[in-house]
Parts: structure tokens; sequence; C-alpha cells
């Protein structure tokens, strides 16, 4: 194990270089070589001097409340419609087309279309919803479906009250299948949240900052600002399948 | 209390399992026998409201409330004895009482162990310790002693007479020492 993480570390090391060699090469080669690509470097340098700003963080939180508040409510709505579509047959199909709909379409064509319905600050949490719901979704109803029809008999002629068959049978079934989704329903969300905030452009966004970095030619913004992205999204994820995983451990208590 | 199981048929896809059963339970052990194949196990999930028959009547009295013991254990693996015991029995949850009841079964010593790591025996015996802990009127017992060994199956016998109170149990075996162990009336099934 440890031996494997050295390897990759000394892999990431190793294109870091590269990419640190291409950019000063550029740089060398070109009269103003550096706007085309700016080092490891320099938008680590960038990252740490937004990152003492209050500016930084306020894009930060902007972002992180609309794509995340996108994110639980499309959850919630995954969860209420799978137990009804696991319930009611007619429901699923209701549900397939729509949801093979969004699987299906391009996130740009849902976020031009949004764009004429909503306002832009409303944008990224729409979004959020529509990229994670399908997955969510149907992790939930397979999740649901491979319930063991044996235990739920067991809780009937037991006359065990729904809610402790919820926590006892169902959630111990489902919640490997919801961690699943939700932790590519995640990075699903912040990518098509981010690219719906470049899009739709709302004031005070990491979308938006991430544009003007781009318009300007701020090499070393865009570059700290999409790593300011990933780290957020993958502190989520991390904090997230935390509390999923603590609900599991209740579960099982 | 009694139970009254009244020229019971039932099939599935034309093949009859049930042919025209009757008899009376009464307040003591009945023990269902039969070949394998004859439909026991078929008449317990009748019993219980899990299949309808095709034809016959049951009789029980009004809001009768079973408890049983199923021909698979049917225990919710993450969790321990107790977590088991507590899923069933919610707030009456004894501690004490589970922990009389287990001892007896010779599960006294299973602590927090989840069931996953339990053997096939002590799993009938905690699947045996839930039907005898529930609040219930009558008793479904589905082969609660497949797997244990003479001694854990005299215990079995034992608690079952001790801790079913006035409840009447209907068990389904293939060997006759637990009926009479049990000093039961025994209905065969052709």
């Amino acid at each position: 194990m440890a031996r494997k993480s050295g390897l990759r570390l000394r892999a990431v090391a190793f294109w870091l270089l590269v990419w640190q060699l291409g950019a000063m090469a550029l740089a060398a080669a070109y009269p103003h070589g550096g706007l085309l690509l700016a080092s490891p470097l320099a938008s680590l340098w960038r990252l740490g001097e937004l990152a003492v700003t209050a500016a930084f963080w306020r894009a930060v939180a902007w972002s992180a409340c609309r794509i995340l508040g996108g994110f639980l409510l499309s959850c919630l709505t995954a969860a209420a419609l799978a137990a009804l579509a696991a319930r009611y047959p007619l429901a699923e199909e209701l549900l397939a087309p729509p949801t093979a709909a969004v699987k299906a379409t391009p996130v740009a064509s849902f976020i031009i279309l949004a764009l004429v319905w909503l306002d832009s600050r409303r944008l990224p949490v729409f979004i959020a919803f529509l990229m994670v719901f399908p997955t969510v979704y149907l992790n939930l109803l397979e999740g649901i479906r491979q319930t063991d029809g044996r235990l739920l008999e067991m809780a009937r002629v037991f006359h065990v009250p729904p809610v402790r068959q919820l926590w006892g049978i169902y959630l111990p079934q489902v919640l490997p299948y919801f961690r699943s989704a939700a932790s590519l329903g995640l990075g699903l969300c912040w990518k098509a949240g981010i690219a719906a905030e470049v899009i739709g452009l709302p004031a005070g966004s990491m979308g938006e900052r991430l544009y003007t970095a781009k318009i300007y030619f701020q090499t070393p913004d865009l570059f700290a600002w999409t790593a300011a992205v990933v780290a957020v999204s993958a502190v989520f994820e991390r904090l997230f399948l935390k509390l999923v995983d603590a609900v599991a451990g209740k579960a099982a208590a | 209390m009694e139970i009254r199981v009244n020229h019971l048929c039932k099939s599935y896809n034309g093949a009859s399992v049930l042919r025209d059963v009757t008899f009376t339970a009464g307040d003591g052990v009945t023990c269902v026998m039969a070949p394998s194949g004859c439909g026991k196990t078929t008449l317990l999930r009748i019993l219980l409201d899990l299949e309808t028959a095709d034809s016959g009547t049951v009789s029980v009295p009004e809001g009768c409330r079973w408890a049983a013991v199923f021909q698979e254990d049917r225990l919710l693996e993450q969790l321990d004895a107790a977590g088991n015991l507590r899923f069933i029995l919610g707030r009456e949850y004894d501690g004490a009482r589970a922990a009389a009841v287990l001892t007896e079964l010779g599960l006294g010593d299973v602590g927090g162990k989840s069931v996953r790591a339990f053997s096939g025996g002590m799993r009938r015996r905690l699947a045996l310790a839930r039907a005898l802990l529930a609040r219930s009127d009558a008793l479904v017992l589905d082969e609660p002693f497949a797997g244990l060994d003479g001694e854990t199956r005299q215990r079995a016998w034992s608690c079952i007479l001790r801790r079913r109170g006035q409840r009447p149990v209907l068990l389904v075996t293939h060997d006759e020492e637990d009926a009479a162990g049990l000093g039961a009336q025994i209905v065969r099934l052709a």
C-alpha cells in the first residue's frame, strides 16, 4: 500500500515537472508565452494569494450553497420518487422517459435552455439538480429492489412499524447504492454547476471568476480557480460520504 | 385458544401442495409432520397470512398476533443478537428478559458479536429467541431445531415449554423426537 502511494506521488511529481517545463518552454519560445500556459508554481502562488482574500471565500460559499443545494434537493426528490417507483410500476414507467432524456442530453443544452427560463443565479441549483437526479434515482431504485423480501415478510408478521423497517431493513440495503451514486453525483454536480456559472455568469460565483480570468488571459487565475473548484468538490465529497458512513454505522448499531 | 384448519387446499401451477387439510390445534404444542414437499411450510405461510389458500378456511380468534421462526433465519445481518431482538420488540425490549432467554438457549456469551459471525445453529437459536420474546398470541415454528445438536435441541425444547406461556405452538419438524420432547399432538399431512 505504502509502495503504491509512493509510486503515485512520483507519478504526480513527474506530470507537475512536465507541466513546469512546458510552461517554461512556451515562455521562452514566445514573447507572451506565459499567458498561454501558467506554470504550476505560478498557479499555486496565485491560489495562495486568492485564498487569503474574503472575496475568494465569498465566491466559494456562493457556488457551494447553490451547487450543493441543487445536489441535496436532487437527492431528496430522487429518494421520494425512487420509493414511489419501487411501489408503483406505473410511476416507474412514467419517470423512465424523462430520466433517460436527462441522462442522454448534453449539459450545455440544458444550461442554455434553462437560461431562457431562469435567473442566472438560480441556474447552478437547477443544473446540479438535473445532473444528479438520474444517477441517484436509478441507484436508489435498484437498491430498494434488492431489499430482501423475506425480511420484509418477517417484519410484517412481527408487526414492526414502518419507521423501524426503514431503519433496519431498507437503509442498510440502500445506503451502499446511495453512497456510490452520491460520490459520482457530487463530482458531476460541481462540473455541471460551474459550467452553468461560466455560461450564465451569475455575479459573485466561482464560474464568473473563471470566465473573467479567461477573457483577461489571466492564466494563473484560471488554473488557481480550477484548482479551487476541484479542491472544494473533493472536500465536500469526503464530508458527505463521511456523513453517509456515519448514518450506515448508526443503522448497524 | 384454538386454531382450526378446515379443508385447506393450495396448488401452484396446477401442482397440488395442500390437499383438503383439516385439523384443530389446541392450547398446547401441535406438531405438523409430513414428507418433504407436502406443503408444511405453505400451511404455515397461509396461517401467517403470507399466502392465500385456494379453498378452505383457517379460524383463529379475531386479531390473533403471530410470532414465527421461519424456514430461513431471517435475521438482520448487520445487527447483533440484542439488535435483532430490539428490532422486533422496540420499546418493549427488556434487556434482562432477553438475556435470560438467550442464556437458556446457550447464547448467553455472544455479546455484541454481529449475527454475520454466528454459526448456523446460533442463528437458529436466535430466531427462536426472537419468536419466544415477541408479543404474540400464538407461535409458528418451521423446523426450529434444524442444525442443532442433541444437547442444544433439548435446551431449546425446555425453553419453548417454559417461555410459551399459554400460547399455542404449531411446529413443523421431520423428527418425531422433537414432537415427543415437546409433548406435542401430532398432525400428519398426507
